[in-house]
């Protein structure tokens, strides 16, 4: 080994084995990575400089894109700050209603990033699982807010949708199968052979270089850094909801595998909470339409970890300056240091161990019939039913199967 | 006395001119205005002293007549600092806090890039976030630049 060849390859900014745009230049050694240069930005869209140009009600939808996954997290953080500024006492109610929407949306992030780990060390079975049962979740929020992803909850001074009771059953069913589903999970990463040993002592990164790097989310709660926003800087009603910060000590993947199956069992239990003690009262208050001259900086724990967002506000309708920092940003210089001394096939999940952002697609189609040219919209349930009728008609029958699960979970 | 207010107290103990500059927003936030001079003491104390040990980001401003950055400095019983200092126009230089903080590198190329700002002893690196090709007397988030407006039907040649 100590004779191999040192040579730098290039992956990236497009690449099969990527997601998303960005530059990788590795440094080799054999197999054996010497170093990393990162090169972002390649989806730098300049939504800082656009909300400057847009409304306070315009920004809530353009920076709740900015991630396809943790929509509702970027919503959220900026409307607390422009809340701030604009002195709202937001009603109870609501907040309640966004800590569920919030909690359910780090569901859907968890088992979508299960699932890619599971893809990345070559376990599809892992990746089917949880991504079927991420449908459970995909569901209540489409249910809810009317989308899978970009919820639109959000609103200066509130939320736009209610959650009615039967909506409150709805939520607490498909909870009772992800939460058996979720026990399953636990029991596969810690107890799954493996997983364990795929996992164990890759992407290391101890708890001094998580502190030094500033590194977030799981990623720091996976090195035994008890740092959640949710616990330390308590925003919407984590004030008022029991919870435990979940934090391992294994200081790698494994570790953050971990860390997460086990937070999805501390977000049952917040819905579970909120649910129940949901106040009554009004949805939204009243917003100017001009904020008061301003600033406020806003945090969230988002799916990925830490979330900022600074608003400053000029007395017009229009903000003066917004900044965003996204938790993944904050990571990139912890992943460096993670890939350093490793080898070159543990790189895909290393990256992918702190869970870099990714994005959703649409799921209305509207149809134009050719012959008549009248349309012809298909609406999720229909949509649903007819991929079944798809595959059953060329020998894909899950019937049985779901049959079984949907017995196991009623039993 | 509140956590917020020991804090103020223990800054305005060690650094007298501090005393009209701190204020408490809110619980939680404390905000600081210093001068580029006396900054990296001030900064230095917060980090080490008083274990403000995560710096989430640092926010660059168009004042326009000045450039402002505010170090966002957060410590784990929740308590966010916006340590604030501004750099003249002309020549905004200011000091990396790489030495304090290595993550920060990331945050000070976004200053360079979308400000303009001078960031003296920032490692050789990559820029970010704007392309390679990108003007680099081009700033995009000062407010006197405007995105140009592209022509109808047209494709720029020179890009």
């Amino acid at each position: 080994m100590h004779n191999a060849p040192e040579f730098k390859i290039p992956i990236g900014p497009q690449h099969p084995a990527l997601k998303e745009p960005e530059g990788f230049s590795v440094a080799l050694k054999g197999e054996k990575i010497l170093g990393v240069d990162i090169r972002l930005g390649y989806n730098h869209r300049g939504i800082e400089k656009a909300a400057e140009e847009r409304t306070y009600i315009q920004d809530i939808y353009l920076l709740e894109r900015v991630c396809g996954i943790c929509s509702h997290s970027h919503s959220t953080c900026f409307i607390q700050a422009v809340e701030e500024i604009a002195g709202l006492a937001v009603p109870s109610r609501a907040l309640y209603i966004r800590t569920i929407i919030g909690e359910l949306e780090r569901i859907h992030s968890h088992l979508l990033w299960l699932g890619v780990a599971g893809h990345e060390i070559g376990f599809d079975t892992l990746l089917m699982y949880s991504w079927r049962d991420r449908e459970v979740v995909m569901d209540i929020l489409a249910s809810i807010t009317g989308n899978r992803v970009n919820y639109g909850m959000n609103t200066i001074g509130g939320v736009r949708r209610d959650i009615n009771p039967e909506e409150k059953q709805e939520i607490l069913n498909g909870l009772k199968i992800l939460e058996e589903r979720t026990k399953y999970y636990i029991e596969i990463a810690t107890q799954e052979t493996t997983i364990i040993k795929r996992l164990s002592g890759v992407g290391v990164l101890s708890r001094e270089d998580v502190l030094r790097l500033d590194a977030v989310g799981p990623t720091a709660r996976a090195s035994g850094v008890k740092r959640d926003i949710r616990a330390d800087d308590p925003y919407a009603a984590y004030g008022e909801l029991s919870f435990d910060v979940i934090t391992d000590d294994h200081c790698d993947v494994y570790g953050r595998t971990v860390v997460r199956v086990k937070e999805l069992m501390e977000s049952y239990k917040i819905i579970r909470q909120a649910l129940e003690k949901l106040p009554d009262g009004p949805l939204v208050v009243k917003a100017p339409r001009k904020i008061p001259i301003g600033e406020a900086i806003s945090r969230y724990e988002a799916p990925r970890g830490e979330d900022v967002h600074y608003v400053r506000s000029n007395g017009t309708e229009k903000p003066d300056r917004v900044k965003v920092r996204a938790p993944t940003l904050a990571n990139v210089q912890a992943v460096k240091h993670m890939l350093k001394d490793r080898f070159l096939a543990d790189m895909p999940i290393v990256i992918a161990a702190i869970d870099p952002c990714f994005s959703c697609t649409d799921r209305m189609v509207h149809l134009k019939e050719q012959d008549c040219g009248s349309d012809k919209v298909i609406n999720w349930p229909s949509l649903h039913t007819y991929s079944i009728e798809w595959h059953k008609e060329r020998g894909i029958d899950f019937t049985q199967l779901n049959k079984k699960l949907q017995e196991r979970f009623t039993r | 006395m509140s956590q917020e207010e020991k804090i103020k107290e223990s800054l305005v103990n060690k650094f007298n001119y501090l005393s009209d500059s701190i204020k408490i927003v809110r619980p939680r936030r404390i905000s600081i205005e210093v001068s580029l001079e006396n900054f990296e003491q001030v900064f230095a104390y917060l980090a080490k002293e008083l274990q403000f040990g995560h710096l989430c980001t640092i926010t660059g401003l168009d004042e326009p007549e000045k450039l402002g950055f505010i170090y966002h400095l957060a410590a784990d019983s929740g308590i966010l600092i916006n340590l604030r200092t501004y750099a003249p126009k002309n020549n905004p230089v200011i000091k990396t806090v790489t030495s304090y903080f290595p993550g920060a590198e990331i945050y000070e190329r976004e200053l360079v890039d979308l400000f303009g700002a001078t960031v003296t002893g920032l490692p050789v690196g990559n820029r970010y976030p704007l392309t390679d090709d990108w003007p680099t007397e081009e700033h995009p988030l000062r407010k006197d630049w405007k995105p140009k407006p592209a022509k109808e039907g047209e494709v720029d040649k020179n890009a």
